[in-house]
């Protein structure tokens, strides 16, 4: 029989115990997961890199619901567990579920410290500790005002860059002359304090807080010496202590943390516990390495090793702000019986300490140069006798035996058993082996398998250089595809830093990205200026420079070099008042071709470029605007006559494609975008392989989306099925629009579906009606500024010099 | 060298072009992001692509047509295509700009 396995808490430490435990043990237990968090397992390390703009919560997931599914897990979200009974061997969750247990894992982590000062209650003062709390403080960083990090320590700092990256004023307080004093020496925190103040953050040391102030809410934190700061927002980072509350109303035996064994258990044999809740051998732990060797050795006492114990490490501390390097590690007091060799460079903004004792490293500080770490941390590790190399030992491991190595062969020259992932535990040997083992090449599996640089990510470049190392040029380190030859970016990474960093033009897009040329090249300068129209319709100004021709003079170029334009016809009707004017615009400017689309529209081949604003005069006096049959944007939104005349329709197709067509017109696109209405399942107006199609049938209106017709042919997959025509025009809109804002330049809807999933886009689409809801309110913002008429604005006169030559040379001469 | 003025460098939008017309075809005048000026003929030695039509970036044009790329500098194709095309001396005075009628006339003799 399958024993009950009951988790509580969600965090990283019992993620990685049921990693081990479904290896070990698979099928021994039944799991139930509670989790007060109303989500999946992610990588907290990461909330840092969301805070700031750098990565997007869906990046830092660790398990999503599919792996849950997958190996039959049961995962409560949003249910704390408010009672244990050890009699009854239950637990019970404050929505009234109770569940009963053969093994209990507490993993409960740990809660922020709160500083008990006057107003700490006030709103807008938040902690931090999970993604509720990184998302608060993102929505705070919206109205670009003050805020107050409370905590110079590692958490502070970090709060505190994310929020000056979103455009806040910050001032971090710390009560210790120095930052981040448990990590750092004097000399370090102060290079610190120096870097972080020279992004514009203001700190203040030895500040004491007294108060938080304001009237119902946060206004102004107030220091033991006088000073006010105006504020509103504060962040408390000033510590964590171990979440045990739980345990003990249990009865469990609790210090400052729930007290187990080496083995991970408590003194009730059924219960475990691990990560920040547990103390073992009167040490609570708080970074991630030795959470996860907790992990694992829970996981082999519950699959049955009873033999696994948990041994004390010190692990390297790193700062994860961009631009700031730092490692500390071990102890780093000053004593009778200790020696230190330091390097300073002040120019360069280097500091490195090494503490000795009996010719061994102890304690290891390292600032604006880290690439030693691991090397530092293996000697230290190894107790190497260091007496021989003592001279040159502060220069890294380069400059010993002969000539300084390049950083790719000290990387080699590293021992099989060098630690490369700090947080994982892995070493270089355990990497390079599943390298050859298992044919890895790309970064990507490397993590899966190995886990090195699957958390925090800072040991990344090491295990680059291992690949490279051990499969040689067969390791393609661009797994994603660079936008073009001008950046080493991809499509997803330069729309996300456009919104994280604020972005608002091409010269910024590219002096803030690290752009390789000038001004970029013929690809990436349209996908740029489309992205930034698509995300400040309000603010940008549209490059037409950086548009092809075509956009650019709102008309079709052919291969002799005339055009061809296409005015619109809403739903392809059509009337003998537009016809016959289309006919004398014929006559008149000669055109040599008149051509029915596939669009349901009529085509005018042949247009000379300097008669293109005399044409749309012309055409605009009959009513019609432009096709945009040129456009990265709304195309043609095709019909049937639906049931004002065919007998089988069902719905008014023809008014609905009209509709729509009136309401989307003018949008910009990822990639064109064509869309069809039928009246009935006989399908005539071919919905079923457009961009967006919708199907009528007697109950409403079935959506459509996704199908090609073009180079590849594809039906189109079933968005879903709604009622009224209101509803089918709301959830085209918002579709629309997500893709508009997802999808990379070019793409087609198709293809963007196929790359984020049917069924992610259905239930944004489909069943998030809050999402819903706000992307239509996007797309209708957006149109605001976007239906204005191409061909009017040129008939009046605008970009007169697309249509004109600038000179006229040589002609009397040749007449000569 | 006789040089005939054709307009002033505010007639071009940076990384922008403007045609000049000639007897013997167009001639594309380009202004890039850095305000030097370019004359070349307005016709890609591909498939006769109207170049004064395509994206000026750096020093050099994406044709319209096919996406070739050429360098005003020297009328030649980049990358791994092959093809020049003629490129006409600009002279820029203050504002006022100039193309070499003579080399227009050499070659059309």
């Amino acid at each position: 029989m399958t024993e009950k396995l009951v988790i509580i808490g969600n965090g990283m430490a019992p993620g990685r115990m049921l990693e081990h435990l479904l290896e070990k043990a698979p099928g021994r237990y039944q799991v139930t997961i509670f989790n007060a968090e109303p989500r999946v397992n992610y990588d907290r390390i990461m909330l840092s890199p969301v805070l700031s703009g750098e990565k997007a919560y869906e990046e830092i997931i660790i398990h999503g619901d599919g792996w849950y599914i997958k190996h039959g897990i049961t995962l409560y979200k949003g249910h704390k567990i408010v009672a244990i009974d050890r009699q009854a061997k239950t637990v019970t969750s404050d929505h009234g579920v109770t569940e009963p247990y053969d093994k209990l894992v507490i993993a409960t982590g740990s809660v922020p410290f709160i500083i008990p000062v006057p107003g700490h209650d006030l709103p807008g003062v938040l902690t931090y500790r999970d993604l509720d709390d990184v998302r608060a403080m993102m929505l705070a960083a919206q109205s670009r005002a003050k805020a107050v990090v409370i905590g110079g320590g590692l958490l502070g700092l970090e709060a505190a860059a994310g929020l000056n990256a979103q455009g806040m004023d910050v001032t971090v307080l710390h009560v210790m002359p120095t930052l981040m004093e448990r990590q750092l020496d004097p000399a370090a925190g102060y290079l610190l304090q120096r870097a972080v103040e020279q992004r514009g953050i203001k700190v203040i040391t030895k500040a004491n807080t007294q108060a938080i102030t304001g009237n119902g809410k946060v206004e102004r934190v107030e220091l033991a010496d006088g000073t006010v700061i105006p504020a509103t927002l504060v962040v408390m980072a000033v510590g964590i202590r171990p979440n045990a509350v739980l345990a003990k109303e249990a009865g469990i035996a609790v210090n400052r943390g729930i007290v187990v064994d080496a083995g991970m258990r408590s003194n009730d044999p059924d219960i475990y516990a691990i990560g920040e809740c547990a103390e073992v051998n009167g040490q609570v732990y708080g970074l991630v390495a030795p959470l996860y060797e907790m992990a694992r050795v829970a996981a082999s006492h519950l699959a049955g090793n009873e033999a696994a114990a948990f041994v004390h490490m010190d692990t390297p501390t790193k700062l994860k702000v961009t631009g700031i390097e730092l490692f500390s590690l071990g102890d780093f007091a000053e004593g009778d019986d200790r020696q230190e060799i330091v390097l300073r460079d002040a120019a360069a903004g280097v500091y490195k300490r090494l503490v000795l004792k009996d010719d061994r490293i102890i304690g290891t500080v390292l600032y604006g140069e880290t690439a030693d770490g691991a090397w530092f941390n293996d000697l230290k590790k190894k107790q190497t006798d260091i007496s021989e190399m003592r001279d040159t030992l502060i220069f890294g491991q380069s400059y010993q035996g002969g000539a300084p190595l390049d950083p790719m062969a000290a990387v080699a020259a590293l021992p099989d058993d060098a630690e490369i992932c700090g947080c994982n535990g892995v070493c270089k040997g355990k990497i390079t082996g599943a390298i050859t083992a298992k044919g890895l090449t790309s970064l990507d599996d490397v993590r899966a398998h190995t886990k090195a640089s699957a958390s925090c990510g800072s040991c990344t470049g090491l295990v680059e250089k291992l690949m490279v190392l051990t499969i040689g040029d067969k390791y393609n380190p661009a797994a994603v595809q660079p936008m073009c030859s001008c950046t080493a970016l991809g499509h997803d990474e330069v729309r996300r830093l456009i919104k994280a960093k604020g972005l608002k033009t091409i010269p910024a897009v590219m002096q803030e990205l690290e752009w390789k040329t000038s001004c970029g090249c013929a690809k990436c300068r349209p996908a740029l200026n489309y992205y930034l129209v698509c995300d400040w319709p309000d603010e940008y100004a549209d490059d037409y420079q950086s548009r092809f021709i075509n956009e650019r003079v709102h008309a079709n170029i052919q291969k002799d070099g005339t055009y061809s334009v296409v005015p619109r016809m809403w739903g392809g009707v059509t009337n003998a008042a537009e016809l016959r004017a289309i006919a004398d615009v014929v006559d008149k400017f000669e055109i040599p071709m008149v051509k029915v689309t596939g669009g349901q529209r009529i085509d005018m081949l042949g247009i000379r470029k300097e008669d293109l604003p005399a044409v749309w005069a012309d055409l605009g006096q009959a009513g019609f605007v432009s096709g945009h049959a040129y456009a990265k944007g709304l195309r043609t939104v095709k019909t049937c006559v639906g049931s004002d005349w065919c007998r089988f329709g069902t719905q008014d197709s023809t008014g609905l494609g009209i509709r729509i067509e009136k309401f989307m017109w003018g949008s910009w696109t990822p990639a064109k975008v064509k869309m069809a209405v039928s009246g009935c399942p006989r399908n005539c107006a071919e919905a079923t392989c457009k961009d967006v199609g919708v199907i009528c049938v007697d109950s409403g209106y079935e959506i459509h989306f996704a199908g090609a017709a073009g180079l590849d042919i594809k039906g189109t997959e079933v968005l879903g099925l709604v009622k009224t025509e209101d509803e089918a025009l709301e959830h085209i809109v918002a579709l629309t629009q997500m893709y508009r804002e997802q999808g990379r330049y070019l793409e087609r809807i198709y293809k963007w579906a196929k790359r984020v999933g049917i069924a992610e886009i259905k239930r944004q689409i489909m069943d998030d009606g809050e999402k819903r809801k706000a992307y239509f309110a996007r797309f209708v913002f957006s149109q605001k500024f976007a239906q204005v008429d191409p061909w009017s604005e040129r008939a009046s006169g605008k970009d007169k010099h697309e249509f004109r030559p600038m000179a006229s040379v040589g002609f009397a001469q040749a007449a000569e | 060298m006789n040089w005939v003025s054709i307009g002033t460098l505010s007639d071009i939008p940076r990384r922008g072009a403007r045609c000049v017309a000639a007897p013997e075809g167009k001639i594309a005048v380009f202004r890039t992001a850095d305000d030097q000026v370019f004359a070349i003929d307005d016709h890609c030695p591909h498939k006769g692509g109207p170049l004064s039509q395509g994206i000026v970036h750096g020093t050099a044009v994406t044709c319209p047509l096919h996406n070739w790329v050429i360098s005003l500098e020297t009328g030649k194709a980049l990358g791994a295509d092959e093809g020049v095309v003629r490129t006409i001396p600009v002279r820029i005075d203050g504002e006022r700009l100039f193309i070499a009628l003579e080399a227009l006339a050499s070659r059309a003799a």
